[in-house]
């Protein structure tokens, strides 16, 4: 910790230790860069940029909950929805900007995870797990029945012309010539890479918040909460209103994800909801490391990036791949693997989650740790190591 | 009275269901420790084994008849179930009752699936967090599905009732009310009683084998049993392999109802985890009732005055009822003090 | 109450617990003087325990008070009476196994100066350069500042019973309650604690201890409450303790075999 107080101007102003202002240049300059490093990669369209971007913001704000207080919700996916219903709505009865839609995206969504986490975590362990569960498959379930009038069910809900956008009306925004308006921000039109640029800066932001919370002594609570409840209390710490405090600030994350999700793409469906999605968002965070700051992140990007790539291979691909073995082997490798790309995309997400949870618990970035440090240690012994042979423990 | 009284029924098939899948989850649970998220998926893996069953027995071969001719002189040839071709009358029978004969086929295969599923994977995560155990099992769960799916596509499998099981049973006849007043399809009966002996055996066997006496004591205090120096591990194995079982018997019973397709497992789950929870972790008793409970509950729930009256309570009932019993209930209806609660 | 008495900071009167039919304490009257150290002996089964559950919180009494510097206890939840003041070390060390030793000792020292909850999710931890110097102090005094970034659960039995010392200390409590606080020590770790205990009463604090090692006791406490079944069956100064027949009779005499 000594190294932290050492401090530049720079990280005055960012009010960050200096390893986490390198961290989070970095993480900038890595975001930004997006379309050049991932064009090798087959992955620089905009819109799935855009989804990475997005996702990452998601798994950040789940991990404030899961990775800090280990408190595991089944029902993130609510928000998510949540946001996104609003901003659509934004843009139909206020206008086409998406600052507001995005605003009101995160304060809705902030009030449903208020709601939902005060009943949630009157429980805790699996119980919690449950009720965030039920929850989520409520709001889901009604979305798709009574609430047709505000969800527009399995069609979704859309940006139409005729719609009122009171504020537009207001201030003499001109609607564009035919078709359906498209989402603006301060008069710019969001396009594909104005959408990937809005999204890269929402999400660097996201990111210093999550850094800010992690260094701070509200993170620190967080953490005591996770690691010794007892303690906590006996310490004098009310951990209730910390945990709904986390409940409700991860669901803002998501709320904000959904409204961002909204601004590229201006539909918002029920199916965001489901369960899938929020089991999706717990394997992008265990993936990456949970309740470390950049594995989320990381994670998200890992599942988006397979899942576009795994569900774009076809047999054709697969053909052309192995043409070089003989005619029987090529058929034998071609229709397995058929099975596990294009359609078959979610048997290898599956698989994938297995192999995380048995192999690796700590996710991608403790495992790439473990390795670093088994090099390491050929070399030398771990200063721990020559600590506790000092103790003689 | 009697609407009311048709709407109890009809909560009783669907009620058992839930009753089925949350016992072999309670069972897991109690003695195990472990949560299964998986366990929607066996109930959705015995339900298909129902359809392969019924496909293995109507595989047709081309056979001739010599009592028929075609329009030119010849034999006809015609197609017919191998099982027919063998057992001649027999074999038509055994085709049309191919939905209960398939617990034949479960049995089996399900116990062995759980085995391998207890010996190769949930074994290993008996010491990890529950977070963990749920995530594994969520990702087993799709696995499974996905399996399911490059197998069978997506589309569900209608499963035919057995021809002398099918109509309705006038079930208010028989309690002295004019007929046609209460009637109950028979098939829903059936299913129902079906459910009752399978709890029943669930619960002479836990209760009158020295088996069951173990792992009753097991879920009472798994510490104690492991000082008796009994051997926990292979017993573990048994009483996974008979949870799936029992989910897969109820899958397959529960095919003429509902067409299985891939995805089923899932909905199950979430609703049967509600079950489970309401009715107290841990807690056999509990699982069953809270399991025809809710099924009642969501059966009350979707007769048209409760629907118009408050409109979409069909669709969250069950979710309702799981917050509710959850925060007045905190243990649930059955549940024991201390289970899952640090 | 005049200058001259001794000022009562807690007080237990007629406190008694049932267990179901089990009377686990029976009309406890028991007044600890600020800025002594109390201790409470007994043999096991005694009560001694259940007694400090009463007065953290932890258990509600089936009857009486404990009264701590004119507030009621009882009905208080945990962290409300650790702010006013209460601070435990437990029979196990109940620490942050996760998070590192400088951490452990922090966040008590958070939990002190902004009460029970506070959203200060935009300052710095390592900003924090008041509390980290009183926490480095306090491991440096207790000679644990070498270990101070080592995650507390690699952490030896002994050195997290003196980390959580640490952590109950740096609230600079009004009432520190120790719950045999060498148990299962060596003979060495045990003197260390002596030691350790020692320093802390030359500062005025107010300790309650419950211990069955009469070695500590009779090196520590000013006054001694001897607990049997439930009742206290004797109170007073250690010399009167220990010459106290019936006291020998019903506990130290076992001890001396």
């Amino acid at each position: 910790m000594n190294t932290l107080i050492r401090q530049s101007g720079l990280s005055r102003l960012f009010d960050l230790s200096r390893r986490d202002v390198i961290t989070l240049l970095i993480f900038a300059a890595v975001v930004l860069t997006m379309p050049i490093w991932l064009a090798p990669l087959g992955a620089a369209y905009p819109g799935l940029m855009q989804k990475f971007a997005i996702y990452a913001i998601f798994a950040i704000g789940f991990n404030i909950l899961f990775g800090l207080t280990g408190y595991l919700s089944f029902g993130h996916a609510a928000f998510l929805g949540v946001g996104s219903y609003t901003a659509v709505w934004s843009f139909k009865l206020l206008t086409m900007d998406i600052l507001p839609a995005i605003l009101f995206a995160i304060v809705v969504s902030g009030v449903f995870a208020l709601v939902i986490g005060y009943f949630s975590l009157r429980r805790s362990g699996i119980y919690f797990s449950i009720l965030t569960l039920a929850f989520a498959q409520m709001c889901y379930s009604l979305a798709y029945s009574v609430l047709t009038p505000i969800t527009q069910g399995e069609t979704g809900l859309l940006v139409a012309r005729g719609d009122p956008r009171v504020l537009d009306t207001m201030l003499g925004v001109q609607a564009q010539t035919g078709g359906v308006p498209q989402p603006s921000m301060l008069g710019t039109t969001i396009t594909g890479y104005t959408g990937f640029y809005v999204c890269a800066v929402v999400l660097i932001l996201a990111f210093y918040v999550s850094q800010k919370i992690f260094a701070s002594p509200f993170g620190m609570a967080l953490r005591g909460i996770k690691s010794n409840q007892t303690r906590m209390v006996y310490t004098g710490f009310n951990t209730k209103p910390y945990m709904l405090a986390a409940f409700v600030i991860s669901g803002m994350f998501a709320g904000l994800a959904g409204g961002l999700l909204a601004a590229t793409d201006p539909i918002a469906g029920a199916e965001r909801m489901r369960w899938t999605e929020s089991g999706n968002v717990v394997l992008m965070t265990i993936l990456g490391g949970v309740g470390t700051v950049i594995g989320p992140v990381i994670g998200a990007w890992v599942i988006k990036y397979f899942e576009n790539i795994f569900s774009a291979i076809n047999t054709g691909t697969l053909n052309e791949w192995f043409a070089f073995l003989p005619d029987g082997l090529q058929g034998v490798f071609v229709t397995v693997l058929s099975k596990f790309v294009g359609e078959g995309w979610h048997l290898t997400l599956g698989l994938l989650f297995v192999l995380i949870v048995v192999f690796l618990p700590g996710g991608l970035l403790e495992g790439s740790q473990r390795l670093a440090a088994r090099f390491r240690r050929k070399k030398q012994p771990q200063r721990r190591e020559l600590r506790q042979m000092e103790a003689g423990e | 009275m009697t609407a009311l009284f048709a709407q109890l029924l009809n909560g009783l098939d669907k009620g058992a269901a839930y009753a089925l899948i949350a016992l072999g989850l309670t069972l897991v649970f109690g003695t195990l420790g472990v949560v299964n998220f998986a366990h929607g998926a066996l109930f959705m893996l015995g339900a298909f084994c129902a359809v392969t069953f019924r496909y293995l027995l109507t595989i047709e071969v081309v056979t001739t008849d010599p009592t028929q001719l075609s329009p030119w002189g010849q034999p006809l040839q015609v197609r017919t179930p191998i099982i027919q071709d063998w057992l001649g009358d027999w074999g038509a029978v055994i085709v049309d009752y191919s939905v209960p004969l398939s617990v034949l086929l479960a049995i089996p295969v399900m116990a062995a699936i759980g085995i391998a599923m207890e010996r190769g994977l949930i074994r290993h995560f008996y010491k990890r967090t529950h977070a963990e155990q749920i995530l594994v099992t969520f990702g087993l769960a799709i696995v499974i599905g996905e399996v399911v799916k490059t197998f069978y596509g997506p589309n569900p499998y209608p499963q035919p009732i057995p021809s002398d099981l099918r109509g309705t049973a006038d079930i208010g006849a028989w309690f002295g009310l004019a007929p046609h007043i209460l009637t109950y399809p028979i098939w829903r009966l059936v299913y129902l009683l079906f459910s009752l002996g399978v709890i029943g055996g669930v619960f002479a066997f836990l209760r009158f084998t020295t088996f069951g006496m173990v792992v009753r004591a097991g879920m009472a205090d798994r510490e104690a049993v492991g000082f008796l120096g009994i051997d926990i591990d292979r017993r573990f194995t048994i009483v996974f392999g008979l949870a799936a079982a029992v989910a897969g018997v109820a899958g397959a019973m529960y095919t003429p109802l509902l067409p299985p397709n891939y995805n089923m497992g899932m909905d199950f789950l979430v609703i049967s985890f509600v079950v489970v929870v309401v009715g107290g972790m841990g807690s056999l008793p509990g699982a069953v009732l809270a399991g025809f409970l809710l099924g009642i509950l969501q059966s009350f729930a979707s007769m048209t005055e409760v629907k118009t009256l408050i409109p979409g309570i069909d669709q969250v009932i069950i979710y309702l009822a799981a917050v509710a019993v959850l925060l007045l209930r905190p243990r649930g209806l059955l549940g024991r003090r201390g289970v899952m609660e640090s | 109450m005049n200058a001259q008495t001794p000022n009562i900071i807690l007080h237990a009167t007629d406190v008694t617990k049932n267990f179901g039919g089990l009377k686990a304490l029976s009309d406890i009257d028991l007044q600890i003087e600020e800025g002594k150290t109390h201790a409470i002996i007994g043999p096991n089964g005694a009560g001694k325990s259940t007694l400090l559950n009463v007065i953290i919180g932890r258990i509600p009494p089936s009857s009486g008070a404990v009264v701590f510097d004119g507030t009621i206890l009882t009905g208080k939840a945990p962290h409300e009476i650790n702010q006013m003041g209460i601070s435990r070390v437990f029979q196990t060390p109940e620490i942050f196994a996760d998070l590192t030793v400088l951490q452990n000792v922090m966040a008590p020292a958070f939990a002190r100066r902004d009460g029970p909850f506070k959203v200060n999710m935009f300052t710095s931890v390592a900003r924090e350069t008041e509390i980290r110097e009183a926490a480095e102090g306090l491991l440096n005094d207790f000679g644990m500042w070498e270990r101070r970034e080592d995650t507390a659960g690699t952490l030896s039995r002994g050195d997290k019973r003196r980390l959580e010392l640490c952590m109950c200390l740096i609230q600079r409590p009004r009432l520190l309650l120790l719950d045999e606080p060498t148990a299962g020590m060596s003979r060495h770790d045990t003197n260390t604690t002596i030691e350790l205990l020692k320093r802390i009463k030359l500062s005025g604090m107010t300790k309650v201890i419950i211990e069955h090692d009469m070695h500590v006791v009779f090196s520590l406490a000013d006054k001694i409450s001897v607990l049997a079944q439930g009742r206290i069956i004797a109170a007073g100064l250690p010399q009167e303790i220990k010459e106290n027949p019936r006291v020998r009779e019903a506990y130290l005499g076992e001890t001396v075999q």
